[in-house]
């Protein structure tokens, strides 16, 4: 078992260091390409939605933990920001409550498909944790 | 993030390449307006994604915009050469339906 923390404040250009830093992290456990992008968009889309709805414009950290144990990544990723009010209809796809941003309402939809495991847990006012995990290797990749 | 834009015959093509996400949309997405706005007299416009690495959702928004915008002139959109991860991320969205991917 191995393991990280990274903590980074809520801005944007954090995002792309997000997502390849988990994808530096699980390379020991032979990804195919295909597998690393599928991370790479769920971390993303994780850490995008703490910046943009959990802190909105305020500051605030990100918190992002990564642990391999055997063939498995788990990830997750929490913020201390509003919080999801009905968590039901933000995992609907193309819920949003952006509308007006071009927001495609995608992100929880996204890391469900592309993930093995996915759960949320928020609280008003606290914030939102995403667990995320990946089984690596176990389906035949035509990029292995 | 970079756009490169050229005409053929009476398509509008816009190149997309490097990593399209919440940071990097702002400048794309002005720029891609300004060119879309200048080119309002063809009739489509072809987005080619082949130089794209990297795209989450907020790809989707962006190109739903974009397709709202060369709609207002009367433009089609259609998308071409997607890599295999964006590929995924659009199939997923149900985007091909209104945009094409030629």
């Amino acid at each position: 078992m191995n393991e990280i923390y990274l903590k980074f404040p809520a801005r944007s250009e954090n995002e792309v260091f997000a997502r390849n830093a988990v994808a530096a992290f699980m390379l020991p456990l032979n990804p195919s390409l295909s597998e690393l992008s599928d991370v790479k968009t769920a971390v993303s889309e994780a850490v995008t939605n703490s910046i943009v709805h959990g802190y909105s414009s305020d500051m605030g950290w990100v918190f992002l933990v990564c642990r391999t144990d055997g063939d498995c990544l788990e990830v997750e990723i929490s913020d201390e920001g509003r919080g999801i009010e009905n968590i039901e209809e933000a995992l609907q796809p193309f819920f949003t409550t952006l509308p007006g941003e071009e927001r495609s309402g995608m992100g929880f939809t996204i890391m469900q498909t592309f993930m093995t495991e996915f759960s949320v847990e928020s609280e008003v006012g606290k914030g939102t944790t995403v667990r995320m995990k990946k089984r690596i290797g176990r389906r035949p990749e035509a990029d292995a | 993030m970079q756009l490169r834009a050229g005409q053929r015959g009476d398509s509008l093509y816009l190149y997309l390449s490097g990593e399209l996400d919440e940071h990097s949309v702002s400048q794309v997405r002005s720029e891609a307006d300004r060119l879309i706005d200048e080119n309002a007299g063809l009739s489509r416009a072809v987005f080619n994604l082949a130089g794209l690495k990297f795209m989450d959702s907020t790809g989707i928004g962006f190109l739903i915009g974009r397709y709202k915008r060369l709609k207002k002139y009367g433009m089609t959109m259609y998308l071409e050469s997607p890599e295999s991860s964006a590929d995924k991320v659009l199939a997923l969205s149900g985007i091909y339906t209104l945009m094409p991917k030629l």
